[in-house]
């Protein structure tokens, strides 16, 4: 497991667009604190990036290699179309990072004008959305990981 | 060609059978499964999966919204419907026609035409097809009065039943009114509707129905008829073309009445006008039409050559009928073998399961239908038939003989089948011979149960 410098662009973008201060991944032999700016200084130093060796070319990985232990998919209730926001141009339900009860809201999946809500089920954070706005999802399929509470 | 890609919104051996006509003609495919499905044949052959929901039919292949829903967004043009499940529902063909999808079927108007058997007769009857006597009672002194008319024993149908759903036998007039309530009731709690109608019960028919073909601009064309009276408990077994033994004249009347009958919806697509054919006084008359492809079309593709998902397709796809009349030649003979993954020894009871090894005949002649391989898994959910073999030949004595052989080769592990009862069957000495009554198969159970 690597982590480029465009992931880490990318990561940080994700941080700047929520409204976390702090974002710490923990993966395989690599460690990445973010903060941002203003927010409370932490006690780790954040460790450089690893260094990016040829990544354009690389097959991606498979996704099970790329996710740690233990998260919870939490999966479609049914076959719709998936959108992350209740309205086009409103703020998303859940970003990355966000804390979810097992009630909490984590889109709407349409069904022919029928509006059906999607809960998380699980306590914890959100760690990735796999579910694309506005595209179909079927049944069962995996919206988004979650890392459940301990 | 406008369709480029369907959704096929069905499961099983038709999934596969319309999955093959589709990469034949390069069209691309998505199915819709359960989960019990996701690891079916037909899956691993569509281009595109998409799960609809949980094994229970009622909450997957039965929904109409998710199903138009997983078409829409797939971007397939066009849906294939199968047999049963969403096939006859007017819903689906109205909710297609409402977001500009393609039903490859008729359209929704002439599915709730044929679909209400009420409706039906009184359309038969206004195109000149001959239907049983009978016909509605609102009140108790009306049945009484029809029921003099049309003399027992009779039959008390539901409006909303079909496929042999829905009927009561009345032997005896003094019984007319406890079996009318009681019918009405049933109708009611099963079809959600208590209408029920009386008609002269036949002691000896034949279930002979017709292929047609229609445009939907009022050509309509008829591909032969099929004989499908080997049936168990109104479940068909065995089917063939052509009907053996049948009187030339009454032949060609029943195909004129299939057309007469939907020619007069302009109907579209494909679809099977049924008849019931009374042996003692060689008439016939109308029993309802199928608005669907049906399980037994492949003995009617195996003597005239002519491929009717192929054709449904076309025709949905607004061009028409490929062929006309004098186009259609019939060559030889075909018969159909259901199997059937139910125990014959404990009353056909279904027989879900894995299967662990499977092998299906080939041959002169021999086609088999199935979407069953080894390991294929048999859900507790749907439909027992696991398989349908065909044989063609020059002569039905050469189908028979081939059809024998061929079922001598299968071998199905890891399930009960109803094989060898089909073997025994086809063995009869009145099978062998031809134009067998919907009675046949009930007397040679009886005969087997006597014998043993």
């Amino acid at each position: 497991m690597t982590l480029t410098a465009a992931d880490v662009d990318r990561i940080i973008a994700l941080l700047d667009a929520s409204r976390f201060d702090r974002l710490s991944l923990e993966m395989d032999g690599l460690k990445l604190d973010l903060v941002r700016n203003g927010a409370a200084p932490v006690a780790q130093p954040a460790p450089p990036p690893v260094a990016p060796a040829a990544p354009a070319a690389l097959p991606p990985p498979t996704e099970v290699a790329m996710r740690e232990a233990g998260l919870v998919e939490v999966k479609s209730p049914l076959l719709g179309i998936y959108y992350r926001a209740p309205r086009p141009g409103e703020p998303p339900f859940v970003e990355i990072g966000a804390r979810v009860e097992p009630d909490t809201i984590i889109g709407i999946i349409e069904v022919m004008k029928l509006m059906n809500t999607a809960r998380a089920g699980v306590s914890g954070e959100v760690v990735e959305i796999l579910a694309r706005n506005g595209e179909l999802v079927e049944h069962g399929e995996t919206l988004l990981f979650v890392r459940p509470d301990r | 060609m406008a369709i480029r890609r369907i959704f096929v919104a069905n499961r099983g051996e038709i999934a596969v059978r319309i999955l093959r006509t589709c990469r034949a003609l390069g069209i691309e495919t998505v199915l819709g499964v359960s989960e019990a499905d996701r690891g079916s044949l037909g899956a691993e052959m569509a281009d595109r999966v998409l799960c609809l929901g949980p094994a229970q039919p009622a909450l997957s292949y039965l929904r109409i919204e998710t199903v138009v829903q997983a078409a829409l967004g797939s971007a397939c043009d066009a849906i294939h419907p199968g047999y049963g499940f969403l096939s006859e529902r007017a819903d689906l063909a109205r909710l297609c026609e409402a977001e500009d999808v393609i039903f490859i079927g008729p359209t929704a108007d002439q599915i709730e035409a044929v679909g209400d058997k009420l409706r039906a007769r009184a359309a038969a009857g206004a195109a000149g097809v001959p239907v049983i006597p009978g016909g509605a009672a609102n009140s108790p002194e009306e049945a009484q009065a029809l029921a003099e008319q049309i003399g027992v024993p009779l039959l008390v149908k539901a409006a909303g039943g079909g496929g042999g759903r829905g009927m009561k036998l009345v032997e005896q007039a003094e019984d007319l009114a406890a079996t009318m309530d009681m019918a009405s009731a049933e109708a009611e709690a099963a079809f959600g509707d208590a209408r029920v109608y009386l008609e002269r019960y036949v002691r000896s028919g034949r279930h002979i129905e017709v292929q047609v073909l229609g445009d939907g601009e009022g050509r309509v064309i008829h591909l032969g008829e099929r004989d499908c009276s080997v049936q168990r408990r109104y479940q068909k077994l065995v089917e063939e073309t052509p009907a053996p033994h049948l009187p030339p004249a009454t032949r060609a009347a029943m195909h004129e009445a299939a057309i007469r009958f939907a020619a007069r919806l302009s109907y579209r697509g494909a679809g099977t006008v049924e008849f019931l054919y009374d042996v003692p006084r060689d008439a016939f008359y109308f029993l309802e039409m199928n608005a669907r492809i049906q399980v037994e079309h492949p003995v009617t593709e195996a003597v005239t050559g002519i491929d009717l998902i192929a054709e449904q397709i076309a025709i949905a796809d607004g061009l028409g009928l490929g062929m006309a009349q004098q186009d259609i030649a019939c060559d030889g003979a075909a018969i159909e073998c259901r199997i059937n993954a139910e125990d014959p020894e404990h009353d056909f009871a279904p027989s879900p399961g894995t299967i662990s090894a499977v092998r299906w005949p080939t041959g002169e002649g021999i086609r088999v239908d199935t979407h069953i391989v080894d390991g294929a898994r048999i859900p507790p959910f749907y439909d027992s038939m696991i398989a349908k073999v065909i044989a063609h030949g020059p002569d039905r004595a050469t189908a028979l003989a081939r059809l024998r052989t061929a079922l001598a080769d299968v071998r199905i592990a890891g399930v009960a089948t109803n094989l060898a009862f089909q073997q025994a069957v086809l063995a009869d000495p009145d099978f062998a011979r031809g134009g067998v009554d919907t009675g046949f198969l009930a007397r040679f159970l009886d005969g087997a149960k006597a014998a043993a």
